[in-house]
């Protein structure tokens, strides 16, 4: 059963999305980062879903279960889209977008196969072992791209403060959410789970609402005061 | 072993990227000119401040109602003044040479906390103003 805990932080997050995707359309910001406003309207959609189950079939119902595990696994896919339209914006003066597109779904396509092709060799052939599986290997190739990116925005000096927020705000999410499917693959059944994952689920949401409140799109900084530096 | 693997290394790069966005949060403030109002407030005489002041201005910034969109940066900052000021004493005890970049880092963090206390400042002065001109 859920608790009033559960709930409290349910609708937090669904608040911080919709505040994530006001700001979004005050400012605009959906011409240039269409797939930001797609993946912010896909967690609304999925938030709302799983309350509906919740309320039609119960929390311990297999209808929640698969749900909830497809519905995370669809927005992972969605944060892929995002992270191609941070990549195109990246590369924009290069015109090799297509072929960022091209590469990026053979990941996703190479990612799936490869943990199907895990779970389906192992003892237990669970659908959501499957799942939390596929769940930690897309975050982590979301981790590795992130990083790619960053370091070609570091080499082509990149100064656009908007781009490297979201790049930045990205690369934060993916990381914890790799270490956390990671760590929730080595240790399953632990309640914690229920309460971490919908509280850092607000990270993007949140930085991203910021980013678009206060950053302006002219905005510019130095690479330079951004690297660590290696000393 | 994958699940240990990509754990740690997910932790690595979360901490890259968390310096990162955090940097980039200071070094977008750094382009605010703090008024002479908020350099009196906050003890500042130039456009630096001592990391030691963090908490001061953190305390200073919790009196003033909020201004909207800035909570977060503060949270984010604030979660990286701590983590530098964790890792000073290591610092001193392993790499002495990188103590004074911790500090200019604690530094960072405490303009950042003026800046967003001199916006706030600002914010409530024009609140108050907006009020007395509707009860005049």
């Amino acid at each position: 059963m859920l608790g009033p805990v559960n709930y409290s932080i349910w609708l937090a997050v669904i608040l911080v999305e919709l505040f994530s995707l006001v700001c979004l359309l005050r400012r605009r910001g959906y011409s240039q980062h269409f797939t930001l406003l797609l993946y912010l309207c896909s967690c609304l959609a999925s938030d709302i879903g799983n309350f509906s189950i919740i309320k039609t079939s119960g929390y311990d119902s297999n209808a929640y279960f698969y749900f909830y595990f497809y519905a995370k696994s669809m927005l992972t896919i969605c944060l892929y889209f995002v992270l191609m339209n941070l990549y195109s914006h990246v590369f924009s003066e290069m015109g090799v977008g297509k072929y960022i597109r091209a590469a990026a779904m053979l990941l996703l396509a190479g990612t799936a196969g490869i943990s199907y092709y895990m779970v389906a060799t192992s003892a237990n052939r669970f659908i959501t072992h499957f799942v939390v599986e596929l769940g930690q290997n897309l975050y982590f190739v979301g981790v590795v791209l992130t990083y790619l990116l960053w370091g070609a925005m570091a080499k082509l000096r990149e100064n656009r403060t908007r781009l490297m927020q979201l790049v930045l705000s990205m690369g934060v999410y993916v990381s914890l959410s790799a270490g956390s499917y990671a760590l929730n693959n080595l240790y399953p059944n632990h309640g914690f789970w229920q309460y971490y994952f919908p509280i850092t689920s607000m990270w993007l949401p949140l930085s991203w609402a910021y980013t678009f409140l206060r950053v302006p799109d002219d905005a510019r900084i130095a690479t330079a005061r951004v690297l660590v530096p290696n000393r | 072993m994958m699940a240990g693997m990509i754990f740690v290394i997910s932790i690595l790069t979360l901490l890259q990227f968390f310096v990162s966005y955090s940097r980039s949060l200071i070094a977008e403030s750094r382009g605010h000119e703090l008024s002479e109002e908020a350099c009196e407030i906050c003890g500042l005489t130039a456009r630096t401040a001592a990391g030691d002041q963090f908490r001061r201005l953190s305390e200073l910034i919790a009196l003033c109602p909020e201004s909207g969109g800035n909570g977060n940066k503060l949270m984010v900052v604030s979660a990286y003044f701590h983590l530098l000021g964790f890792l000073r004493p290591l610092s001193e005890w392993t790499i002495p040479s990188a103590t004074a970049w911790i500090e200019a880092e604690r530094g960072g963090c405490a303009y950042l906390a003026a800046v967003v206390l001199d916006r706030r400042i600002a914010y409530n002065r024009m609140i108050v103003a907006r009020q007395a001109s509707h009860s005049i």
